[in-house]
């Protein structure tokens, strides 16, 4: 009902201005999602079909969901493909099990939350689905869920058990990370040129599949990916992008999904080969492998994802005394530093990589980590023209 | 060396007391002559329990107590027994006035000087026989105690039968000699209302004493007192309490009451003789000389319980004497070959229809009514011998209800039926316990310490001689077969107990199961309805249906250990335990106790696997409802083997539904 009238609302506000028409753009994304979805619809309803059969069997039945794990155990490593896919195990979330009850009741609350969504074509945060599926249990005090991260995991599972992509159930992430460059998008309809963006940038929106973000004119010969918005804003205030005429990214940290499947996409539409500035410690590493081959998380979106021929550029375990940096910009290495990059070098898409092997190795025998903005002590710019020039020049990156 | 100390002493001497002459055996023999008992005692009164006055008051209230529920008891008369107490303000703050009164066969005239004026004056230390009282000193005492600290005689009332008058008798006790003088006596005409039952006794005694609450106080006392005594009826007027202090009446206070359990008096113990095992060379020596008998053959058959003829020749013969030898020809020499023989001949133990135990059914009654728990195990052990002397130990514990849930464990005591207030860490009983490893049993431990729950241990001696660490009867002595036969029956309460802490726990989790399965259907069969928008109400009864199912499943199948819980449970059908009826309001979920939350874990994860294996062999009884740990299932049904749905404490299904459904 509030939908109609707000829809009404909007209709006599543009009339008035008599501006062009958006509401009849509104009227056609939606119309275009609602169109696209059947397939996701189906899925749910047949889940749901499935619990309530099992339910009203004769002899009592015990409803059940199966769902791909999604742990290391269950990752493989596709050799000739170079990225990680996800195994045949499941786990089965039961009603009557204790300690999965509240799950299994989750998971088909967010299944008719999902259903409702592509029924009327619109799409929610993860935190919209969290509060669209939060209410206390009749009954009782207790609420659907404890908080969002609980949603959200369950929503994963829920990707996954109906072999959904996250857009396709109509729900997105927060949008993180930025870009900048020598390209022009057509996001939503809207044209943005990547050069005119300000000190801002572009803010990646998380879902970057090709029905939203469409690739227009493009001069970049590459991508850089960097860390974090810090040594982002570095590069784009030095205009590096234009020097050297490629695209630049940021994930702020590690990269949610829209900014991966944006590389993705740059990469293999485009053509444009990705070079990563990370922080030299395990989690800049696990930054890399997870553009690279795709997480263990998300194992099943790593074809939609994952970056094979993505490079490292650096910051390298070596840096520290190739570019004589001062002992400042050390951060010791803790035990669960070094936990994780064992557990990082034994992975099996690193295990057979000598020289990751001997890059591992040699941050560990120096013993502490190094982040981007190490070389900030050398110069202000130093980073932009001097260390990733070289890199560049001297093809000296890791693979 | 000595030369010099010598000097030392004649140089200290000399400048004082020249005159003092040194004492000759002559001077000193003058000065000695026979302490009477009575001096004794009241010299060293806290040999008695008169230490201090709050323990004086008790002990006097137990002593006049103990006396009276033996005398009903021997005269075969349902104690009836009412204990007042008034606090004299008016001749000071520490002054009362205690009268206890009872009901039983009364005291003829001419002994009442001897029993309450004479202290080791009694029946009962001759004889080997269970009763409360041993020695004969302890009313006495309290009479001497009273008189002691206020000056003020006993009065001792006694009606011995209905057509009989009673007499008044006033007494006042002459420590030197041991003996009463009566002060002044009064003959009660016979249709007296002091004694309903036609016969009694009633004593009153003024003595110095602190009247407080709490542990080891005059209540506790007679608490626990109902508690091993459910055949008595208890009246308790405590001392008047209220703000008007100088108003001695300010507001009389309420008569507390403790009802009879049963109906019925215990069976009367009978007097044995000694055992042979149990008497030492001395003894015998002594009991030589005093036998009527002429030959040893008769001397140990009728001076000794357990020797028949054979036996007593078999004694004879290993002494290298006969049966026919003359006991006043038995010498030192044959009197050690003697004793020596009796060890060494094997002798049938004493007979125990010389003691009368609680029993476990009366037992259980007394806990129910003093305590309230949840749960009553009693165990009441085969009779035992310590030194020849049969004793028999009774164990019960308690659990749960309003026992505190945080502290540690409480034991009471008895001996004879008499609570044992002081001396707890000197008692064998106490020591029984702590050896106990309540840890076993679910309760929580500390090392050397007593178990931590809501628990309180019980444990009761009877004995025809219970050997006291002290004549003030607080505290068992530690002889290894007594501890022994505590620590079994202790065990033997420790192993029901466990049972029943493993189910409660058991039965917690299985309804914190239920709850949760039921807490989330609702959601499930609405969200199905959204999906498949078909009606969601028939896959809630379904599931609802099914949960139930599923935790009654699990309620009945195994216990901890693996075994089967069968319809018929064992605790049920076990006669010394008592298992409170849950009502609805009791549904509060109980605490568990903490220490066995590591060991739980474990257990849990055990009976899963094996409920997975042995499963769905039809559940078994209904259980109480959703949430509540109630360890009340409806056992017949359970034994009948009908499936009962408890459907009264749940939410009543559509209106749950439909009440949310959007």
């Amino acid at each position: 009902m509030a939908k109609k009238k707000r829809i009404v609302r909007k209709k006599a506000a543009s009339g008035t201005k008599g501006g062009p028409p958006t509401r009849d753009r509104a009227a056609d994304a939606v119309r275009a999602r609602r169109a696209g979805s059947g397939k996701t619809i189906e899925r749910i309803v047949g889940m749901g079909e499935r619990v309530v059969e099992v339910s009203l069997s004769p002899r009592g039945g015990d409803p059940s969901l199966e769902i791909p794990t999604r742990t290391l155990s269950n990752t493989r490593y596709n050799k000739s493909k170079r990225t990680l896919e996800m195994g045949k195990a499941t786990q089965t979330r039961n009603l009557f099990n204790v300690n999965q009850a509240k799950k299994f009741m989750q998971s088909l609350l967010l299944a008719a939350g999902c259903k409702d969504l592509a029924e009327e074509g619109k799409t929610l945060s993860l935190r919209g689905m969290y509060y669209r599926s939060l209410h206390t249990i009749a009954g009782t005090k207790e609420k659907t869920f404890a908080d969002q991260s609980e949603s959200d995991t369950i929503l994963e599972d829920l990707e996954v058990s109906l072999g959904a992509l996250r857009e396709e159930l109509h729900v997105f992430a927060k949008k993180r990370g930025t870009m900048v460059g020598n390209i022009t998008i057509e996001d939503s309809g809207d044209e943005i040129d990547c050069r005119r963006m300000g000190s801002g940038g572009y803010a990646i929106p998380s879902i970057c599949e090709p029905d939203v973000v469409k690739f227009g004119k493009c001069d970049a010969k590459f991508v850089l990916h960097v860390e974090k918005d810090t040594v982002w804003s570095r590069f784009n205030e030095d205009r590096f992008w234009e020097k050297h005429n490629c695209i630049l990214t940021e994930g702020s940290g590690q990269p949610p999904r829209g900014v991966r499947r944006l590389l993705h996409r740059l990469h293999h539409e485009l053509k444009l080969p990705v070079y990563c500035l990370l922080d030299c410690d395990p989690w800049g590493h696990y930054i890399y492998s997870v553009i690279k081959q795709g997480s263990i998380n998300l194992a099943y979106e790593s074809q939609r994802m994952a970056i094979p021929d993505a490079k490292f550029l650096g910051i390298r375990a070596i840096d520290y005394s190739r570019y004589d940096l001062s002992d400042d910009v050390q951060i010791e290495l803790n035990d669960k530093d070094t936990a994780r990059a064992k557990q990082i070098a034994a992975y099996p898409w690193f295990r057979d990589n000598r020289a990751w092997q001997r890059e591992i190795k040699a941050m560990l025998d120096n013993g502490f980590k190094m982040e981007v903005e190490s070389l900030i002590t050398k110069d202000i710019s130093y980073v932009t023209e001097v260390y990733v020039p070289d890199r560049l020049s001297s093809k000296d990156w890791l693979d | 060396m000595s030369a010099t100390l010598e000097m030392d002493g004649a140089r200290a001497r000399k400048p004082g007391t020249k005159t003092r002459s040194r004492a000759t055996a002559e001077s000193m023999a003058s000065q000695q002559r026979e302490i009477s008992v009575s001096e004794f005692f009241a010299k060293n009164r806290h040999l008695l329990g008169f230490d201090n006055p709050r323990k004086a008051l008790l002990t006097a209230v137990k002593e006049a107590v103990d006396n009276a529920l033996d005398a009903c008891e021997e005269g075969g008369v349902l104690p009836d027994i009412r204990v007042e107490l008034e606090h004299l303000r008016e001749s000071g703050e520490g002054r009362y006035r205690l009268a206890i009164q009872d009901n039983g066969p009364g005291i003829v005239r001419r002994q009442i000087e001897n029993i309450f004026g004479k202290l080791l004056y009694g029946s009962k230390f001759h004889r080997l026989k269970m009763s409360r009282g041993q020695q004969g000193i302890g009313i006495s005492a309290a009479g001497m105690y009273g008189l002691m600290t206020t000056g003020k005689p006993v009065m001792i009332i006694s009606k011995t039968a209905r057509s009989k008058p009673a007499h008044e008798v006033v007494l006042k006790m002459d420590t030197s000699k041991n003996k009463a003088e009566v002060v002044s006596e009064t003959e009660h005409p016979e249709d007296d209302a002091l004694f309903p039952d036609g016969h009694g006794t009633r004593v009153v005694i003024e003595l110095e004493g602190k009247y407080m609450k709490g542990r080891a106080s005059v209540d506790e006392y007679l608490e626990l007192t109902a508690i091993a005594n459910p055949h008595a009826r208890i009246t308790f007027v405590p001392p008047a309490t209220g703000a008007g202090a100088e108003n001695a009446d300010a507001s009389p206070a309420t008569p507390i009451v403790f009802e009879r359990a049963v109906d019925e008096l215990p069976p009367e113990a009978q007097e044995i003789q000694p055992h042979p095992h149990g008497i030492e060379l001395g003894t015998l020596i002594q009991m030589l000389e005093r036998t009527e008998s002429t030959q040893l053959g008769a001397f140990f058959k009728n001076d000794f319980c357990r020797v028949g003829p054979k036996v007593a020749k078999e004694i004879c013969a290993e002494a290298g004497l006969t049966d026919r030898t003359w006991v006043k020809q038995v010498g030192h020499a044959e009197a050690e070959r003697l004793y020596k023989a009796v060890q060494g001949v094997k002798i049938m133990a004493p007979p125990t229809d010389c003691l009368s135990p609680i029993g476990a059914k009366v037992l259980l009654k007394g806990l129910e009514k003093g305590l309230k728990p949840d749960f009553i195990a009693v165990s009441s052990r085969p009779p035992g011998v310590y030194r020849g002397r049969p004793f028999l130990i009774e164990a019960g514990v308690a659990f749960g209800g309003d026992l505190p849930a945080d502290e540690s464990a409480r034991v009471h005591r008895f001996a004879n039926r008499v609570p044992l207030q002081y001396q707890q860490a000197a008692c064998a009983s106490f020591k029984a316990v702590i050896e106990t490893d309540w840890k076993r049993y679910g309760l929580q431990q500390p090392r050397g310490a007593l178990p931590v729950g809501p628990l309180v241990v019980v444990i009761h001696m009877a004995s025809v001689w219970v050997p006291f660490t002290s004549e003030s009867k607080e505290a068992i002595a530690d002889y290894d077969e007594i501890r022994k036969e505590m620590r079994l029956a202790l065990m033997e309460c420790g192993r029901k107990l466990g049972t029943y802490v493993r189910r409660r726990q058991r039965m917690k989790r299985e309804g914190e199961r239920r709850s949760v399965f039921e807490r989330y259907i609702g959601e499930i069969a609405k969200s199905c309805e959204r999906i498949t928008g078909k009606p969601g109400q028939p896959v809630y009864d379904a599931l609802l249906r099914m949960a139930q199912s599923k935790t009654e499943e699990a309620d009945a199948v195994l216990d901890e250990e693996g075994k089967r819980i069968g319809r018929a449970d064992p605790l049920e059908r076990d006669e010394g335990v008592y298992i409170r009826e849950r009502t609805d309001d009791d549904d509060a979920p109980v605490e568990a106790p903490k220490g066995a939350g590591v060991k739980k874990g474990k257990r849990v994860k055990v009976v899963k696997k094996k409920r997975v294996k042995t499963g769905s062999s039809g559940g078994a009884g209904g259980s109480s409802g959703a949430g509540g740990a109630g360890p009340a299932p409806k056992r017949d049904a359970k034994r009948a083997g009908a499936r009962v749905v408890n459907k009264k404490k749940r939410p009543d299904s559509p209106g749950l539904f439909q009440n949310d459904a959007d």
